[in-house]
């Protein structure tokens, strides 16, 4: 038997996602069953706490808004070949940079703090995409090394402020700020935890999808991807594009920061994400990097982590939702290659 | 003295599973595999060392428990990236991201308790009368040694075996070496196998000598640090033995600042490891700018027989 490359290898069929998800969670169902619990039993739960009833699925709405805010930006990263895994902490940035505004500018009227806390996280997010982006472009230095310190930078950022000087002095030592006023939190959907953070992540997904489709800057983003060296002699400006990449997806985390705390949290806290910038990895992935497929994929996974938390009552760490992430990219990207190559019997 | 022989081997200590680590990257890497893992690697080394520790009590058994899983972990990124040609990059993440939940996930029920005394220390006593490296030297444990025998080995196979000529132009050129007779494909497994081995006892260092309670996500990045490190000494085993004790020595800086009442608070201190990693990157980047920055030539580079693409 062997293995070669298919010359005219195209995507692998929309089937291998599928079963790629199905092979991972048949894997993770083995490690739940070696631990003495029923897989079966396990699933069931996780799938109606994500979906079943109309808490879980708002749930799952909620943790699917942060998700596709940061698949979109890792996507746009990622067409280009620039390895953004930095989105968490653009995204941490973005959340501590809407809050300095709740802090530093509490009066406000209502119609003017909500778009400074998103323009400050937009701007907060690009600045950290582009302490990423720079080194790249002017040392050629490893952008995925820089983006994961830069993770935990912000991750010691975060908690100096929180634990420092932002802390509630009435929040009875719990590390976070003061709650935000009603002014500087964005409107929910009726009675639910559902925010208008969803109507932002939907309005981006529509604007980068036009933008890749039909300007002239996303044919050069598409040129870019699938021939970089093609791209170069026809005199497109690499590191421009990188720059200004690099600009949007960690201002598009950044937003996600914002909507988080704005909508969900109405405070900055300690641990404000359970890592959705490593999650909108696989997200984007999982998608194949199209904006459309990333609100199906960030609705998907925002279920994965909404039922992680459901099946803690059954005695289950709800790490099992990263464990099963991590199984989907193996078998994803063990299965992208079907499409890729032949298989010759000799 | 004193001090200089209490930052030396903070700085040992700290260090060895940077070294570790680096040296099982810089080993998967010169074969040209891109390997982006180590932090899952490194994170499974670890738990499975805590929990074969706690059940048995045998360092041996725990060694080879740690080679074992990890090995195996090998095996899956050899499998996707040489025999599947998948991507390189996802496939690390992938092992990244799988070894954090899947060590987190094994590791809920012995989180936090204590492993004292798992590794024997090399008592050097004859060494004791000399300044500085007797109270440095005299005391390591085997695991600091072992990754010492590492190095040497490394560096001798590398550049002193007909075997190391033949690994070095697996990475630099593969079809090169395949027109030699040499076996690619063979080289690269074992290369990841062995490698992934070694960033596995890193971890396996991590929880036993340096922090000995397992917490997820204990690596806090290290790592990422090791990735760094392969860059840092230009792919070569003898260079990282400095690096890693380099940053071994900026890892512990900012707990004795903070214990010399430092003015500055404790979450900047922390920071200093991961902004000195960036500024290193950037530094060799500026250097090697118009050079060559001594990575494997065909790293990334999946290799297919008579086929140019």
């Amino acid at each position: 038997m062997r293995i070669e490359l298919d010359p005219t290898g195209t995507d692998a069929p929309w089937w291998v996602t599928v079963l790629a998800v199905v092979l991972a969670f048949a894997l993770v169902g083995l490690l739940i069953l070696l631990t003495g619990k029923d897989p079966g039993a396990v699933y069931a739960k996780m799938v109606v706490g994500a979906f079943g009833t109309s808490f879980g699925l708002t749930e799952t709405l909620v943790k699917a808004i942060p998700l596709m805010l940061c698949g979109l930006g890792v996507s746009l990263a990622y067409r280009i070949q620039v390895w953004n895994i930095g989105a968490e902490g653009q995204f941490l940035v973005g959340a501590i940079a809407a809050t300095a505004v709740t802090i530093y500018l509490p009066g406000l009227p209502g119609w003017l703090a909500l778009p400074t806390m998103v323009a400050a996280g937009l701007a907060a997010g690009g600045v950290w995409g582009l302490f990423t982006a720079l080194p790249k472009v002017l040392f050629n230095v490893n952008e995925l090394i820089i983006s994961l310190m830069l993770n935990y930078v912000a991750i010691l950022g975060l908690n100096y402020v929180v634990f420092g000087p932002w802390r509630d002095p009435k929040g009875m030592n719990f590390p976070g700020t003061p709650p935000f006023t009603d002014a500087q939190s964005l409107p929910l959907f009726g009675d639910t935890r559902l925010h208008f953070g969803l109507i932002l992540a939907l309005v981006a997904v529509v604007l980068v999808a036009v933008f890749v489709r039909s300007t002239r800057w996303g044919y050069e983003l598409r040129l870019i991807g699938a021939n970089p060296e093609a791209a170069r002699h026809a005199g497109i400006n690499l590191n421009r594009h990188i720059v200004t990449v690099m600009l949007l997806s960690g201002g598009l985390a950044g937003v996600a920061g914002m909507a988080e705390v704005s909508g969900v949290a109405h405070k900055l806290m300690y641990g404000i994400s359970p890592g959705y910038g490593y999650t909108a990895i696989i997200v984007a992935w999982i998608a194949r990097l199209n904006p459309w497929g990333i609100v199906v994929s960030s609705v998907l996974f925002g279920g994965l982590i909404a039922g992680g938390y459901s099946v803690q009552s059954m005695g289950l760490p709800s790490s099992i939702s990263s464990l099963l992430q991590g199984a989907v990219l193996f078998f994803l990207i063990a299965g992208s290659i079907l499409g890729k190559v032949r298989v010759r019997w000799t | 003295m004193d001090l200089i022989a209490q930052l030396l081997t903070a700085a040992i200590a700290a260090g060895t599973p940077l070294l570790f680590a680096t040296l099982g990257g810089i080993l998967i890497e010169r074969c040209g595999i891109i390997q982006l893992g180590t932090e899952g690697l490194m994170l499974m080394g670890a738990v499975t060392a805590a929990m074969t520790f706690l059940a048995t009590g045998n360092l041996l058994v725990t060694v080879l428990a740690v080679l074992l899983i990890t090995g195996f972990l090998g095996v899956l990124h050899a499998f996707l990236t040489v025999t599947l040609r998948a991507n390189q990059i996802v496939s690390g993440l992938a092992l990244t991201l799988f070894g954090g939940g899947l060590s987190a996930y094994l590791g809920k029920a012995i989180t936090g308790m204590p492993l004292p005394g798992a590794v024997p220390k090399l008592n050097l006593g004859w060494l004791d009368p000399v300044p500085v490296a007797g109270a440095v030297l005299g005391h390591l444990d085997v695991f600091t040694w072992g990754s010492v025998v590492v190095v040497v080995v490394m560096s001798l196979y590398f550049y002193r075996t007909s075997w190391g000529l033949h690994l070095r132009a697996v990475g630099d050129s593969p079809a090169t070496a395949d027109v030699m007779g040499i076996r690619v494909q063979a080289f690269r497994y074992g290369c990841v196998i062995i490698g992934s081995m070694l960033i596995g006892l890193g971890g396996a260092n991590l929880l036993l000598v340096f922090s000995p309670t397992w917490i997820e996500g204990m690596t806090a990045g290290r790592g990422w640090i090791a990735v760094a490190l392969i860059i840092f000494a230009r792919w070569n085993p003898l260079y990282a033995l400095g690096a890693a004790y380099l940053f071994g020595f900026l890892d512990t800086l900012g707990f004795r600042l903070q214990l010399a009442g430092s003015p500055v608070p404790s979450y900047f201190l922390k920071m200093i490891p991961y902004l000195i990693t960036i500024g290193v990157l950037i530094l060799v980047g500026w250097r090697t700018k118009h050079k060559l920055s001594g990575s494997p030539l065909a790293l990334g580079v999946p290799y297919i027989r008579e086929q140019r693409f």
